[in-house]
């Protein structure tokens, strides 16, 4: 991975980059990873007559337990239990189905031994997010913070993770530029 | 001093709570997004062009005022427009939450 190219084939333009093997792996891994965690918390919710009829999903009502869930499906309000309760159930499942959908993307887009990834902006904006739920995630877990040293000390058991953590957001950063450059 | 005025009659008023209901939904309602240590500032920035169509000067502005002053009202408008504002920055992966003006 070498930063982000904008490719121009037949007037259409790509944002291009390539990955190795291993990056790609880690990505889709990462990526796979919280997919999963959200299509968990989406499962746990009980499906009912009511629902199959109409096509209407409702969510639940209280925040995860799981602070990288919590992160990823934040509150509506932050002094309004009720406000915030009625409003996850009304739009958490949608929530889960555009994070859902933005991973897919990117799966489907990553070749799975690395390689050349080409994407148009629809593509490109779906990497963003997914990659911004895919550091969330981490983020969130490692307890990063905006004092925290580029690196830790060896000793640190985050200190391997946080390399990854750094590495996405080069990825990231370099695609936001990119993306912001294509209009 | 002044006379006080013959009693009044009190009478309980009888609220209606649809009209209460419909009176809170007039006050306008802001989008708030608050700082975290993880969303990039590009990022944000880039985020908030996209979702309200805000010319970058303003994007950005709002982006610093974010990370220097811990939040920022990034909407405003009824309460239906700011819970659609508020989805749309949850689906970003921002971290906003809504309040009355």
């Amino acid at each position: 991975m070498n930063g982000w190219k904008r490719s121009r084939r037949g007037g259409r333009l790509r944002l291009v980059t390539t990955l190795d093997a291993q990056e790609a792996a880690v990505l889709r891994g990462l990526v796979d990873e919280v997919r999963r965690m959200l299509g968990a918390r989406s499962d746990e919710q009980p499906r009912d007559e009511l629902e199959a009829l109409t096509g209407l999903q409702t969510g639940p009502s209280t925040r995860p337990d799981d602070p990288v869930l919590a992160r990823l499906l934040p509150d509506f309000a932050t002094d309004d239990t009720d406000l915030s309760g009625a409003l996850r159930s009304l739009h958490e499942p949608e929530l889960i189905a555009t994070k859902d959908a933005a991973a897919a993307i990117v799966l489907d887009t990553l070749p799975g031994d690395g390689g050349r990834v080409e994407l148009t902006a629809e593509q490109a904006d779906a990497w963003l997010a997914a990659l911004n739920d895919v550091r969330l995630a981490l983020g969130t877990a490692l307890d990063v913070s905006e004092e925290m040293p580029d690196e830790l000390p060896p000793d640190d058991p985050r200190a391997g993770h946080l390399g990854v953590y750094h590495w996405l957001t080069y990825v990231q950063d370099g695609l936001v530029q990119s993306r912001m450059a294509l209009r | 001093m002044t006379a006080s005025p013959p009693p009044v009659p009190v009478v309980d008023p009888v609220i209606d709570p649809s009209l209460v209901e419909d009176v809170t939904g007039d006050v306008p309602w802001q989008a708030i997004v608050w700082n975290d240590p993880v969303n990039l500032m590009s990022y944000v920035t880039y985020v908030l062009q996209k979702l309200f169509g805000y010319p970058e000067p303003k994007a950005t502005a709002l982006m610093l005022d974010v990370h220097h002053k811990g939040k920022a009202a990034v909407s405003s408008g009824d309460k239906e427009k700011v819970e659609g504002d508020v989805a749309k920055l949850h689906a970003a992966g921002l971290w906003a939450t809504m309040q009355k003006a």
